[in-house]
């Protein structure tokens, strides 16, 4: 099956000269029809830019861009019209008129798609239902909560039953109850409706929590893709580490390590613990129990990633060098290990 | 004194229909075409819905030069025009074109400092819908800025009668007028006092009714 977006190795340049910024910088990635795609990064890493090349709220400067099989960067305003009411889109601050009612901004979108009267108020109902706010249809943005303003958002986002939904950061300003109420709901979305939604977010838990597949950004670059298990469960870049620690803060920090050093003179060894890899933690004792080496655990966590066991335990590792290298050795052999060495020979990363 | 009023009031009553004549054609013209003008100061700048440097030069340039000619200058100035459109340089029709022309440039300046803080979130979201330029211009924009522009259209209406005022140089009449005839060149100041608070007061109404309206329009 065709990609529904397909990225070929697309650029995105602001200004010109010296002051040029590269926003996207070579950026080639196909997001499949029917699935929840998360892209993360810190800000001003470029996934703004990135989403918003999709409904050519931007243009692309270079690379080709096919949404639903069409090269956007070959169509004209009017036709890119056509396009950009065929994708939905949520916003980080909602982005509601404030001048219409609630079912005033839901019915917008289908004005402008040109729908009669009557089939717009039927249609408006169907949809502040669906999200859960038929309640409010009279009301105003600014007399909502920021979750109802999200529903709202999402509800004239989905107006026209558009394929492709771009949530732009559309929890970031949620507290996390809400969060996860406005994540059940895209899920929701995507399940019933068959909607491919693409998510933006510089938050971990939100990829975490509803993205099948993830790409992580930084600098323009997509650093890092994949299903989402696989790309927290063994990153290979520092940008995409620095957001699996902040989901489960399993390692020790650089600080924390100096004192468990302080306190363990043994060599400090730091085993990811995954499917297919160490398995639940008990294969490490059986490989401890199988060299004689003692361990004790000193730092760590295991939490699920995508229902599948996701962490890492520290451990100082005490016995002979010998022992403990044929142990290091041994458990490469099935999972990530880092060598953090002993406090007189600090640092010995793997 | 009392016998004067007698014969005043009429008067006093006649202009005040009079200003309220000519505020009012000046402010539905002006205000009118201050708006479309303004919409398009906002709309041609750099990085806007319909960025056009030419346009926005040229407009930007005009609004520069007229808004600060002193209004009783302008008449005199603007004289050869009023004379080709209106057929005369003189009484209230004249005046009127006069005005007009100046509330044009002050309401457009008006309409685009108040347009320039319209959240850009919400455009880009009709943007996002497929709405075209010029839909979101008059569906999003100015609704959106409303409120304010009540109050910018309501400070428009006060400089206005302001402006009206000097209507009786031109042979306009008017509560100006008014006040220059019976009060100022007759010496008689309780007949500018009168017509001072005769001002005040409308000034007043339009203002309570402009805050009322603005607060509506922002639907908390």
């Amino acid at each position: 099956m065709a990609p529904v977006i397909s990225f070929q190795d697309v650029s995105k340049v602001f200004g010109s000269g010296a002051g040029a910024v590269r926003a996207v910088d070579g950026v080639t990635l196909d997001i499949e029809a029917g699935e929840i795609f998360g892209v993360i990064g810190y800000s001003g890493a470029g996934k703004s830019t990135l989403v918003r090349l999709v409904n050519a709220l931007e243009t692309v400067t270079s690379g080709r861009l096919l949404v639903d099989g069409q090269d956007v960067t070959a169509l004209g305003e009017g036709r890119l019209r056509r396009v950009r009411a065929g994708i939905g889109m949520v916003f980080q601050q909602f982005n509601l008129l404030n001048s219409r009612t609630v079912a005033g901004n839901v019915a917008y979108p289908l004005k402008v798609a040109g729908w009669p009267r009557e089939r717009r108020a039927a249609r408006v109902a169907e949809l502040l239902d669906y999200v859960g706010i038929a309640d409010k249809a009279k009301a105003y943005p600014r007399q909502l909560s920021g979750g109802q303003k999200q529903r709202v958002g999402i509800a004239r986002a989905l107006a026209t039953s558009p394929r492709i939904l771009l949530a732009d950061e559309a929890t970031s300003a949620l507290d996390p109850d809400t969060t996860q109420d406005v994540l059940a709901l895209l899920r929701r979305v995507n399940r019933e409706l068959g909607v491919t939604v693409v998510v933006i977010t510089h938050e971990m838990d939100v990829i975490r929590s509803i993205a099948h597949r993830v790409a992580v950004m930084e600098a323009g670059k997509v650093v890092e893709h994949g299903p989402v298990y696989d790309v927290f469960a063994a990153p290979r870049e520092r940008a995409t580490r620095r957001f699996v620690a902040t989901t489960l803060k399993d390692r020790p920090t650089p600080e924390a390590l100096d004192r468990l050093r302080h306190r363990h003179p043994g060599r400090i060894v730091t085993v990811a613990i995954r499917e297919n890899g160490a398995g639940s933690g008990v294969d490490v004792t059986a490989a401890l129990r199988a060299h004689g080496v003692d361990g004790t655990i000193v730092f760590g966590g295991i939490t699920e990633l995508d229902e599948r066991p996701f962490g890492s335990l520290t451990l100082e590792l005490t016995g002979s060098d010998a022992a403990i290298s044929a142990l290091i050795a041994d458990l490469r052999g099935r999972t990530d290990v880092d060598d953090l060495g002993t406090a007189a020979v600090a640092g010995v990363r793997a | 004194m009392n016998r004067d009023w007698s014969e005043l009031s009429p008067i006093l009553w006649e202009s005040v229909r009079e200003t309220l004549y000519i505020v009012g054609v000046t402010v539905g013209s002006g205000g009118l075409l201050g708006l479309v003008l303004g919409v398009l100061l906002y709309a041609t700048r750099r990085g806007n819905l319909l960025e056009n440097v030419v346009v926005f030069s040229i407009l930007n340039v005009a609004v520069n030069v007229v808004r600060p000619i002193p209004f009783i200058i302008f008449i005199t100035a603007v004289g050869p025009v009023t004379l080709a459109v209106v057929g005369t340089t003189i009484g209230n029709d004249a005046v009127i074109f006069a005005m007009s022309i100046m509330a044009t440039f002050v309401t457009a300046r008006i309409v685009e400092q108040n347009l320039v803080a319209t959240d850009p979130g919400v455009i880009e979201a009709a943007r996002a819908m497929g709405a075209s330029r010029l839909r979101i211009l008059v569906t999003v924009l100015v609704p959106e800025a409303l409120a304010p522009l009540i109050l910018g259209y309501t400070f428009l209406l006060i400089g206005i009668v302001d402006m009206s005022a000097l209507a009786g140089y031109v042979g306009g009449g008017g509560l100006g007028n008014f006040a220059i005839v019976y009060g100022y060149q007759r010496f008689n100041w309780e007949v500018t006092l009168v017509t001072v608070l005769v001002i005040i007061g409308m000034v007043q109404l339009a203002q309570l009714l402009g805050n009322w309206l603005a607060r509506k329009a922002l639907h908390r």
